[in-house]
């Protein structure tokens, strides 16, 4: 079992590595599907594991895209005049400029948006249930419209990230911000799934299935709410500023703080995985990002409303996502042991 | 900092005026939300692109040169078949499960309805003309449109026709009873179903209402829609549910706290305002509650 796993971990890695010369016309979908994981991985630790289900991730996903882009200008050039003209030619990062302001701005979009998570955890945290769903939707949507009449990140006409530098090859960019985005997926699972295989997890859900009685027992339950929020929110982070390079333009409400799209399509995408899996969000995200791009591809101009005929379906119709209705079918390749003879009988029933 | 509003009292009057009457539209489209949140235990996040729909209604009444006054008796009817369609569709199948996933799939209706109404009205703000003049008071300091005094007018009549109703009729009693215990009520012989159908049916139409009036006096845009929910969520949940003349305080007091923000922080930090206080009045109840909880320890 063991040694199976490991190879399909090594197989999935090598097929990573070599997925951008595979398919070079997928590239950048590539990229958004690695950040889609990101943040469906993330979402399950809140709304899967913990059983708070948020809207509000979005608003680390959109701080970490603004500071990434904001110190990767104001390293080099004066910041506010830089949003003045929209990005024009008189500012040219040259490539060691580049690289080097997008590492101290990924080093920032992460650790920011993780204090912002302490800071308000305490806060926030303390909600329960829908009172908690719809103040983090309210987070999501404030953040987007205050970040909207700030002139210095762009205001309502947005800011453009730096473009990337010519270093010689075409496909540099393709290939820069891909592996860059995978790193950023390789190390979010690998977090991840460490913290799963530990009591943290266990205290994660007993939170979820009874806080008060967690309480009870001697654990100090707002600590560890607050300490997987602040894991999501570094994520959360990284996965923005990477977003804010690859798309290179930044709106408050359409691109940052999209609790429309981004913010849904995260607890969808975990929803149709299945919560309080590992391996359901990423599932999900992969899943989703392909029937999405299908769907944009052939409802062009309908997209939204097949998004929202498509929430409503899943919702309705499979709440406990790919992995619960995997688990309901074969219930033995997840660990449960069964009665062969009961399960006859539950047969002979229906 | 020279803020308008301290060194011309008038505009204080104007702004305290403008937000109540503003508000009584915001407690209006609160009680639907109340009502369904009691009775069914279900938050309808699509309870502002409702509100929007019914505007579009009287929008297109004022383009076919109907004036637009009639969509308050117009846009109830067909939102009520609306929310009735809705309600078979959908919400039969969420409303005895957990309630995030009414809150999702609602938000899925939200979406659908946003991007429908972009495609069939177009993404422009439009308003329904009224023509009904303006009011000058206070050596004409304060201007007041009558079109806002009207639908502040029409939203008190129809709270007080709809209170009026759920007390005296056979339905709004049976819409009581299951509110305080849908079991018992089953058990005694009230179709639940049907009540809970007629409860989504009557916001609805309230949202209709409220949305008709809203597009005599203000403007209306299909993505408008999520600030209204936002505000309803808000004053049921400082108002509490079932306590009416609370809703309606509490609507003004939201009314009157927009106008403000719109003169001091300005006009681009209006919504975001909103949502702002949401998040503040729900982090001081969060508080409030942890000091009680500790007491009954």
């Amino acid at each position: 079992m063991n040694k199976n796993n490991l190879i399909l971990y090594i197989g999935i890695l090598i097929f990573g590595l070599a997925a951008p010369y595979i398919f070079p016309a997928f590239k950048v979908q590539l990229s958004i599907l690695c950040i889609l994981i990101v943040l469906a991985i993330t979402w399950n630790i809140q709304g899967g594991e913990m059983g708070y289900n948020t809207f509000g991730n979005i608003l680390f996903y959109g701080l970490g895209m603004y500071l990434c882009a904001s110190v990767q200008v104001g390293m080099f050039f004066p910041l506010a005049e830089w949003t003045e003209s929209g990005g024009e030619k008189t500012f040219v990062h040259t490539p060691a400029q580049f690289f080097q302001g997008m590492a101290a701005g990924l080093v920032v979009a992460a650790i920011v948006p993780t204090i912002v998570a302490g800071l308000i955890g305490y806060a926030i945290l303390g909600l329960r249930g829908h009172y908690f769903a719809i103040c983090t939707l309210g987070l999501g949507v404030a953040a987007g419209e205050i970040s909207g009449g700030i002139e210095i990140i762009g205001a309502g006409q947005g800011f453009t990230t730096p473009p990337f530098p010519n270093v010689g090859s075409l496909e540099a960019r393709g290939e820069f911000f891909y592996f860059l985005s995978f790193l950023v997926l390789v190390l979010t699972f690998i977090a991840v799934k460490a913290i799963y295989t530990t009591r943290f997890k266990l205290i994660l859900n007993a939170i979820r299935d009874n806080e008060d009685k967690a309480e009870a027992m001697g654990i100090e339950t707002m600590k560890y709410k607050i300490i997987g929020w602040m894991i999501s929110a570094f994520f959360c982070g990284l996965a923005g500023g990477i977003m804010g390079g690859l798309v290179g333009y930044i709106d408050s409400t359409d691109v940052a703080f999209d609790g429309r799209e981004m913010g849904v399509f995260m607890v969808l995408m975990a929803i149709l995985g299945g919560k309080g899996t590992l391996w359901g969000p990423v599932i999900g995200a992969t899943v989703f990002h392909i029937f999405k791009e299908g769907f944009w591809t052939f409802f062009l101009g309908w997209q939204y409303v097949a998004l929202g005929v498509l929430i409503v379906v899943i919702v309705i119709y499979f709440p406990e996502g790919i992995m619960g209705w995997l688990r309901e079918k074969y219930p033995e390749k997840f660990g449960e042991v069964v009665d062969e003879a009961d399960r006859k009988a539950q047969v002979e029933i229906k | 900092m020279d803020f308008l509003v301290f060194q011309y009292p008038m505009i204080t009057v104007q702004a305290c005026l403008d937000g109540i009457l503003l508000g009584v539209l915001f407690a209006l489209i609160a009680y639907g939300m109340a009502l369904q949140w009691g009775v069914m235990n279900i938050i309808n996040i699509a309870q502002g692109d409702l509100v929007i729909l019914g505007g579009y209604i009287a929008y297109f009444m004022y383009l076919y040169g109907i004036h637009p006054a009639w969509g308050v008796i117009v846009a109830p009817i067909i939102m009520y078949f609306v929310g009735i369609a809705i309600y078979k569709l959908v919400i039969n199948k969420v409303v005895d499960r957990d309630l995030f996933i009414s809150i999702l799939a609602t938000f899925g209706i939200s979406i659908l309805f946003m991007q429908l109404m972009n495609f069939a009205f177009g993404a422009d703000v439009v308003l329904a003309n009224s023509g009904y003049g303006t009011t000058m008071l206070f050596d004409n300091n304060v201007v007041l449109p009558n079109s806002k005094i009207f639908s502040a007018f029409i939203s008190i009549l129809f709270a007080v026709c709809l209170v009026i109703y759920m007390k005296k009729s056979k339905l709004g009693r049976a819409i009581r009873a299951t509110a305080q215990n849908a079991r018992a009520a089953k058990i005694l012989g009230v179709d639940t179903e049907k009540v809970y159908a007629a409860t989504f049916g009557i916001n609805a139409a309230l949202c209709g209402v409220a949305g008709a009036l809203i597009s005599i006096t203000f403007t209306i845009h299909p993505y408008m829609g999520l600030p209204y929910t936002i505000r309803s969520f808000m004053i049921v949940i400082v108002a509490g549910l079932g306590n009416l003349p609370g809703v309606a305080m509490s609507g003004m007091g939201l009314g009157v706290f927009e106008e403000f923000a719109d003169y001091i922080l300005g006009t681009e930090f209006r919504i975001g305002s909103v949502f702002l206080l949401l998040v503040l009045i729900l982090v001081y109840r969060r508080f409030k509650l942890s000091r009680k909880r500790e007491y009954l320890k």
